[in-house]
């Protein structure tokens, strides 16, 4: 079945990380470090391991495809994004309420 | 793996912190950090992106395409014979620049409009794509069904109305030029452009007069 929309006029994003992960794809395609096509092709082939989606789980698909993309053509590697990853996640636990979490 | 959460994101327990995001989101935080820092990307050029793509480029600059198309016809000419050159001329331009061909709705032909690999769309004219246009069953099922996944979208043609299924691609985005319904004949390019609905331009409706 098709999914439909619950209402006209849902948000674009369902939640702020998918903006985020769709303004740096077009950010990076911008600025050259990727073309159009090596995008469809890594998104369309993150889709199809992700099997059958009613479309809600597509950004993560684009999150999962920006990864990959953003390692194979070296904008960084996968020790620094895990540790990059984990000292966000330290930070967010350490942080008091209503103080700006930075690292 | 990005996509799960593998720590337990409960908040009642006593860490004292932050409500930690979860681990989809760290990632890409951690993703853009890490750019910003090495100056590959600007992270005010990233909030501009997000702001154009919320509250500026939607189905509307489409719809303005249609009904000056509607209403002009050397418009519509230059329309059919280079898609890109027309829609900048009424104002909407991009970076995201991907070749445009406008396909034609008529009596006897009905065009349908999907992405069969991920999720190409004509973003400068209609926005980001519905979720139903990312699922994999319109994706599938659009190529080979295109009848019935018309009949799903509440649409039914006749057989006598041949249907043309367009298989986006990144280089290539189709925009589909719904017919102008009858009745609208004293109507203006602003009147007829607010008649004209997303899902028509993608092809899964028809546009109707008021």
């Amino acid at each position: 079945m098709i999914p439909r929309e619950a209402a006209p006029g849902q948000p674009v994003f369902a939640e702020p990380w998918q903006a985020q992960a769709f303004a740096l794809v077009v950010q990076l395609q911008r600025a050259g470090y990727f073309t159009a096509p090596e995008w469809a092709e890594i998104l369309g082939a993150e889709l199809r391991a992700a099997g059958e989606d009613d479309g809600s789980h597509y950004y993560e698909s684009w999150l999962k495809a920006l990864e990959k993309l953003s390692l194979a053509k070296g904008l960084t590697d996968l020790a620094t994004l895990d540790a990059r990853t984990e000292a966000w996640e330290h930070a967010y636990e350490h942080t008091p309420h209503g103080k700006p979490v930075v690292l | 793996m990005s996509g799960e959460h593998h720590h337990d994101h409960d908040h009642d327990h006593d860490h004292g912190g932050q409500d930690i995001p979860s681990a989809t989101a760290l990632r890409v935080k951690a993703l853009e950090s890490l750019l910003v820092e090495k100056g590959l990307i600007d992270p005010a050029a990233l909030d501009a992106i997000v702001d154009a793509y919320e509250t500026k480029i939607g189905p509307r600059n489409g719809a303005r395409v249609v009904a000056r198309a509607w209403t002009d016809p050397a418009y519509k000419a230059r329309l059919m014979q280079d898609a890109s050159s027309a829609i900048s001329e009424i104002g909407f331009t991009g970076s995201e620049r991907p070749h445009m061909i406008v396909v034609e709705n008529t009596p006897g032909t009905h065009n349908l409009v999907v992405c069969t690999l991920c999720s190409c769309y004509p973003w400068l004219v209609l926005g980001l794509p519905p979720v139903w246009y990312k699922s994999t069953a319109y994706r599938s099922r659009a190529v080979i069904d295109p009848r019935g996944v018309l009949n799903d979208f509440g649409l039914t043609l006749g057989d006598d109305v041949a249907v043309r299924v367009w298989d986006s691609t990144a280089e290539t985005r189709y925009l589909v030029l719904p017919e102008r319904p009858e009745g609208t004949e004293g109507m203006d390019e602003e009147a007829l452009a607010a008649l004209v609905t997303r899902d028509s331009m993608v092809g899964v409706a028809k546009v109707v007069a008021p």
